[in-house]
C-alpha cells in the first residue's frame, strides 16, 4: 500500500517537475510546479510528517506560488528568445546535473548506513510530527532559530517594498 | 699627551675642515674658507711635531705606540680595531704630508681665487689630506685600506674638480678605476695575511710573519705580490701608470699635492710598512725593484720628448717614483723614505711654477709656445730654477743627497743591483736633461707674445676659456676654471708656498749629509731595526765617491741640455726626424693606453656584449619574459572564463560539486 | 519504503531543479527552479529524520520553507524592479560580469 502511494506520488512530482523544467510558457512553469508541490506534500505525508505537508500546501503552494502567478502575469509571458548564445551550456549543464544525480545515488545507495535500507526507526513516538510536537520543539530547542525567522521575514517584505517600489524622480533609468 | 693622542689629532683637524667646508660651502665666504682649510693643515702639522716630540721622548726600543678608538668590527672572533700605529715611519710621512699640503693650502688661497667652486676645493683638499693621513697612520691593514680607498675617492673628486670639462672627468674615472684594481690587490693581500696569520694589526703581523713563513714560501711571495698591485697603481708604476698623465687635468694645486708630493707616494709607504714580509719574500722586492727601474727609465724618455709641461713634470713624476721603488725594494728604506721626502719639495715647487707659467699663458700648456719668461717673471723662473736643479741632482741641492744615496746602496749590494746602480744614473742624466729642456725652453730668448704682454702691460693676457687639450670652447661657470688666472708675482699666497719650499728644496739635504748629519736614517731606524739591511749601508767614503758621481751625471745632463736648446737648437728637431720611430714611440707614451685598451677594455667591453647578446637576450630575459608571458597567457585563458553569463557560472558551479563530490566518493572506495 | 529510496527522489528532483536553472532564460522561471532545488532538499532531511526518530528534521524543513518564502519576494522584486526599467528579461542579457 505503502508503495503505491509512494510511486504515486513520486511520478507526479517528478512528472511536475520535468514539466516546471520543459514548458515554454513561464505560467503554465508556475502551474506545473504547484502540481508538483502538491504531490511532494503526499510523500510527505508518507514520511510522518503531517504538520509540514499541511504547511506546504498552505504556505508554498498557497502564498508563495499565488505571488509567482501574480508577478508572471504582470511581468512573464516571453515567450524564450530563439538564439542561444552558448549551445554548449545546453549540453554540458545537464550532463553534469545527472553526473551528480548519478553520484548521490552511489553514495546513497552504497553506504554502509544500514539505517538507509530500513524504514527507519521502529517506533516512533506517540506525536511524531504532529504540530503540538513541532510547536514545542520550536518554542524550547530552536527559540532563536524561530525568532531569526521572523526576523527575516520582516527584512523579506521591506526589501521587497524597496525593489519594487515606485521610480523616484532622481533615479534615471 | 702620549704620541698617540697627538695621532688622533692630526686625524681630526683636517677631518673636521672638510666636513665644515663641505657643509658651509653655499654661505660661507672665500676668504674665511681659504682660512679654515689652511688652519686644520696647519693644526694637523703642529700636532705632527708634538707627536714628534713625544715620540722621542720614548725610549728607543719602544718608539711606537698603537692606540685604538673602538671596535671597528668583530666577525666570528676576528676583531678588527679603528686603531693608530705612531711610529717615526708614520711621524715621519705625517709631517712631509702635513707640512707640504700646508704649503700648497697656502698656494691655493691665491692660486684659486677666482673659481667658483673655491670652497668646495678646500673642502676636497682637507679631506684628501684626512685620508692620506688616515692611511700613513693606520694601524691594521684593514683601516690602511679604509684610508687607501679614501685616497683613491679624493685624487677622482680633485682630478674631476672641474667636472663640466668633459676631458677632467674621464680622466678623474680613469684614475679611479686604475685604483681601484690595486685596491683589490691590497684587500686580497690582507685577506691571505690574515688567513695565513690569523691577525691584521701590524705589530702583531710583523711578529708573527718571520715564524709562520720560511724565506721565498708562495704564500708570504703572493702576500707581497698583491700588496705590490695595490702599491703600482697607487703609485703610477708600470703597468698601472695610464692615469698619471691625464690626472693633470685636475688643478695645478692638486698635482703638486696628490700627484707628487703624497698620494703617488703611498705605495713606498706601504712597501716600507711591510718591510718584514718583504725581507721574508725577496722575489717580491725584487720584482718592485725591477718594476721601479723600468718605470723610472722608460718614464724618462718619454719626459724628453712630450710638449705638454705638466706632463712633462707628471713624467718625471713617476720617474723618480721608480727611484724610490727600488730603494725600498733592495732594501734602503731610509734611503727612499728621506728621497720621498725631497722629492715632495722639488716637485710640488715644480708643480707651482708651472702653475704660474701656466697662468700667464692663459691656461695654455704647451711649452712649444712658451719663451722667455725670465724677464717677464723672474721669481717663478728662479723657483722653476731652484726646483729643476734639486730634481737633477745638482751638487749641494737636497736632490743630489737622496737620490745618490739610492744609487750608492744599490752598487753597494753589489751583483745584479750593481746594474741597477748603472739604470739609476742613465735615469739621473735623462732626469737632467729634460728638467733642464722646460727652463732652457721656457726661460731665456725672446719673450713671447703672453711673456710679452706681461712685461708692457704688468696683467695676464687674457684668452677665451677653452679646454687645454681639445681647445673646444668652455664656459667660466661652476665646474669649469675661473676666468682670471694668478701668477706668483701677483699673489702673495703663492709666493710664500714657493719660498719655503724653494729653500727646502735647497737646504733640505743637508739633513742627510753622509758621515755628518744622517737624521732621517737615525730617525727611521726604530722602525726598521727588525730589518736585515739595517746594519749594512756603504761607508763614508764609498758614500761620497757616489756623490761624486751623482754630481758629475748631473751636470753632464745639464750641459747636454744647454747644447740641445741653447747652443744648437736645430740638433733635436734633426734628432727627431732621424729617430722618427723612437720619437714617436716615446711621445705616445709607449703606447700605454693603447695596451691597457687592448688587453684589459676590449676584452672586457667583448665579453659584456658577449652577455648581452647570448646570455641576457636568451638565459634572463628568457626566464623572466617566460614567466611574465607563462602568467600572462594564463592570465588571458582565464579570462575567457569571465564571460559575464549567469548560467555559464552556475555551470562552473556544478562542475565543481560534482567534482568534489567525485573525489569524496572514490575516496570512501 | 525504505529511506534511500526517498533519498535517490530527493536527488532526482534536485537534478532536475538544477538542469532548470542551467537550461532556462526567463529569471521567473529560473527563480522556480531553485524552488524545485529547495524542496527537494527538505524532503531529503525529512527522510532522515523519520529514519533517526528525531523530528528536529521536521523544524529545519519548516525554516527552510520560511527562507525560501523570503527568496522568493526578493528575486520576484528583482524581476518587478528589472521590468519596471524596461531590462530585456533574459538572464544571457545581463552581461555586466563579463571580463
Amino acid at each position: 500500500m505503502v508503495e503505491v502511494a509512494f510511486f504515486a506520488g513520486a511520478t507526479g512530482a517528478i512528472g511536475g517537475a520535468i514539466a516546471v523544467v520543459a514548458l515554454r510558457n513561464p505560467f503554465y512553469s508556475v502551474l506545473a510546479l504547484v502540481v508538483h508541490l502538491v504531490f511532494l506534500a503526499g510523500i510527505f505525508l508518507l514520511l510522518r510528517a503531517q504538520f509540514l505537508a499541511a504547511a506546504q500546501i498552505v504556505i508554498y503552494a498557497g502564498a508563495v506560488m499565488v505571488i509567482y502567478v501574480f508577478v508572471a502575469a504582470y511581468v512573464g509571458g516571453i515567450e524564450e528568445p530563439k538564439f542561444d548564445s552558448s549551445p554548449q551550456l545546453r549540453i554540458i549543464g545537464p550532463i553534469l546535473a545527472v553526473a551528480l544525480f548519478i553520484q548521490i545515488s552511489i553514495a546513497v545507495l552504497g553506504s554502509s548506513l544500514t539505517a538507509l535500507g530500513t524504514e527507519g526507526t521502529a517506533k516512533v513516538e506517540a506525536g511524531f510530527g504532529t504540530p503540538e510536537a513541532i510547536g514545542k520543539l520550536m518554542l524550547e530547542d530552536f527559540l532563536i532559530a524561530f525568532e531569526a525567522a521572523s526576523v527575516l521575514l520582516l527584512i523579506a517584505a521591506v526589501a521587497a517594498i524597496v525593489l519594487a517600489g515606485r521610480k523616484r524622480e532622481s533615479k534615471a533609468s | 699627551m702620549s704620541a698617540a693622542t697627538w695621532g688622533w689629532l692630526v686625524l681630526l683637524f683636517p677631518l673636521l675642515g672638510s666636513i665644515f667646508l663641505g657643509l658651509t660651502f653655499r654661505v660661507l665666504p672665500q676668504r674665511i674658507a681659504g682660512l679654515v682649510g689652511i688652519g686644520a693643515i696647519v693644526a694637523a702639522f703642529i700636532c705632527g711635531i708634538a707627536a714628534l716630540i713625544s715620540l722621542q721622548g720614548e725610549p728607543h726600543d719602544s718608539r711606537h705606540v698603537a692606540s685604538s678608538l673602538w671596535e671597528y668590527a668583530s666577525v666570528g672572533g676576528f676583531t678588527i680595531d679603528l686603531g693608530v700605529y705612531v711610529d717615526p715611519l708614520s711621524v715621519f710621512m705625517v709631517l712631509v704630508v702635513t707640512g707640504v699640503s700646508s704649503l700648497i693650502h697656502i698656494y691655493s688661497y691665491s692660486y684659486m681665487k677666482s673659481d667658483a667652486g673655491y670652497t668646495r676645493f678646500f673642502s676636497y683638499l682637507n679631506f684628501f689630506v684626512f685620508s692620506m693621513l688616515l692611511l700613513v697612520l693606520a694601524g691594521n691593514y684593514v683601516l690602511l685600506i679604509v684610508g687607501w680607498a679614501f685616497v683613491g675617492f679624493a685624487s677622482y673628486a680633485l682630478i674631476s674638480f672641474w667636472y663640466s670639462r668633459e676631458t677632467a672627468t674621464k680622466a678623474g674615472m680613469k684614475a679611479f678605476v686604475i685604483n681601484v684594481v690595486g685596491d683589490i690587490g691590497l684587500v686580497l693581500a690582507a685577506i691571505l695575511i690574515f688567513r695565513e696569520l690569523g691577525v691584521i694589526d701590524y705589530g702583531a703581523v710583523f711578529e708573527a710573519a718571520p715564524e709562520a713563513f720560511s724565506t721565498n714560501q708562495w704564500e708570504v711571495v703572493a702576500i707581497c705580490l698583491l700588496l705590490l698591485v695595490g702599491a703600482f697603481a697607487k703609485s703610477a708604476q708600470m703597468p698601472f701608470h695610464t692615469w698619471l698623465a691625464d690626472a693633470m687635468e685636475g688643478p695645478t694645486p692638486v698635482s703638486a699635492l696628490i700627484h707628487a708630493a703624497t698620494m703617488v707616494t703611498a705605495g713606498v709607504y706601504l712597501i716600507a710598512r711591510s718591510h718584514s714580509l718583504f725581507e721574508l719574500a725577496p722575489t717580491a722586492a725584487d720584482i718592485a725593484a725591477f718594476v721601479g727601474l723600468g718605470t723610472l727609465l722608460i718614464a724618462g724618455t718619454i719626459a724628453i720628448v712630450v710638449t705638454d709641461l705638466k706632463r712633462i713634470i707628471a713624467f718625471s713624476t713617476m720617474s723618480q717614483i721608480g727611484y724610490m721603488f727600488v730603494a725600498v725594494g733592495i732594501g734602503a728604506y731610509s734611503a727612499g723614505m728621506f728621497h720621498m721626502m725631497t722629492h715632495a719639495f722639488f716637485k710640488a715647487l715644480l708643480f707651482m711654477a708651472a702653475g704660474s707659467i701656466i697662468s700667464a699663458m692663459a691656461n695654455m700648456q704647451d711649452i712649444d709656445k712658451m719663451k722667455g719668461f725670465r724677464k717677464a717673471m723672474p721669481f717663478t723662473a728662479a723657483m722653476l730654477i731652484i726646483g729643476a736643479l734639486a730634481l737633477s741632482g745638482f751638487p749641494g741641492t737636497s736632490g743630489w743627497f737622496s737620490k745618490d744615496e739610492i744609487i750608492d746602496f744599490a752598487s753597494f749590494r753589489g751583483g745584479m743591483y750593481e746594474w741597477m746602480a748603472i739604470g739609476m744614473m742613465i735615469g739621473a742624466f735623462m732626469t737632467a736633461i729634460y728638467s733642464f729642456r722646460i727652463i732652457f725652453r721656457i726661460l731665456p730668448g725672446k719673450p713671447c707674445e703672453e711673456a710679452q704682454h706681461l712685461i708692457d702691460t704688468g696683467h695676464v693676457v687674457h684668452g677665451e676659456p677653452v679646454n687645454p687639450k681639445t681647445l673646444e670652447p668652455e664656459d667660466t661657470d661652476v665646474g669649469y676654471p675661473g676666468e682670471h688666472h694668478h701668477i706668483a708675482e701677483q699673489a702673495t699666497g703663492m709666493k710664500i708656498g714657493m719660498s719655503v719650499l724653494g729653500f727646502l728644496a735647497l737646504v733640505g739635504g743637508l739633513v742627510q749629509i753622509p758621515g755628518v748629519t744622517e737624521v732621517v736614517t737615525h730617525f727611521l731606524e726604530p722602525t726598521f731595526e727588525d730589518s736585515a739591511f739595517v746594519g749594512l749601508h756603504p761607508t763614508v767614503e764609498q758614500a761620497w765617491i757616489g756623490l761624486g758621481k751623482g754630481g758629475l751625471i748631473s751636470l753632464a745632463g745639464i750641459a747636454t741640455a744647454w747644447f740641445l736648446y741653447i747652443k744648437r737648437p736645430d740638433i733635436p728637431g734633426k734628432l727627431m726626424n732621424t729617430f722618427r720611430p723612437l720619437h714617436t714611440l716615446f711621445v705616445n707614451k709607449w703606447y700605454g693606453d693603447e695596451l691597457v685598451d687592448f688587453l684589459v677594455v676590449k676584452p672586457f667591453k667583448g665579453f659584456g656584449s658577449f652577455s648581452n647578446r647570448y646570455f641576457e637576450r636568451y638565459v634572463i630575459d628568457g626566464l623572466t619574459a617566460g614567466t611574465t608571458g607563462f602568467v600572462r597567457s594564463a592570465g588571458v585563458a582565464v579570462r575567457d572564463l569571465q564571460t559575464g553569463l549567469l548560467r555559464g557560472y552556475a555551470v562552473l558551479m556544478l562542475f565543481g560539486i560534482v567534482a568534489m563530490v567525485l573525489y569524496f566518493l572514490i575516496r570512501s572506495i | 519504503m525504505a529511506i534511500e529510496w526517498y533519498i535517490v527522489l530527493s536527488a532526482m528532483l534536485f537534478a532536475i531543479g538544477f538542469i532548470g536553472v542551467l537550461v532556462r532564460r526567463n529569471p521567473v522561471v529560473i527563480l522556480l527552479c531553485l524552488e524545485l532545488m529547495l524542496s527537494a532538499g527538505a524532503l531529503s532531511m525529512l527522510a532522515f529524520s523519520r529514519m533517526l526518530g528525531d523530528q528536529d528534521g521536521q523544524v529545519m524543513v519548516l525554516i527552510v520553507l520560511v527562507v525560501a518564502a523570503c527568496e522568493v519576494v526578493v528575486g520576484l522584486g528583482l524581476v518587478v524592479a528589472m521590468f519596471r526599467r524596461r531590462l530585456p528579461l533574459d538572464v544571457d542579457e545581463m552581461k555586466e560580469l563579463k571580463g
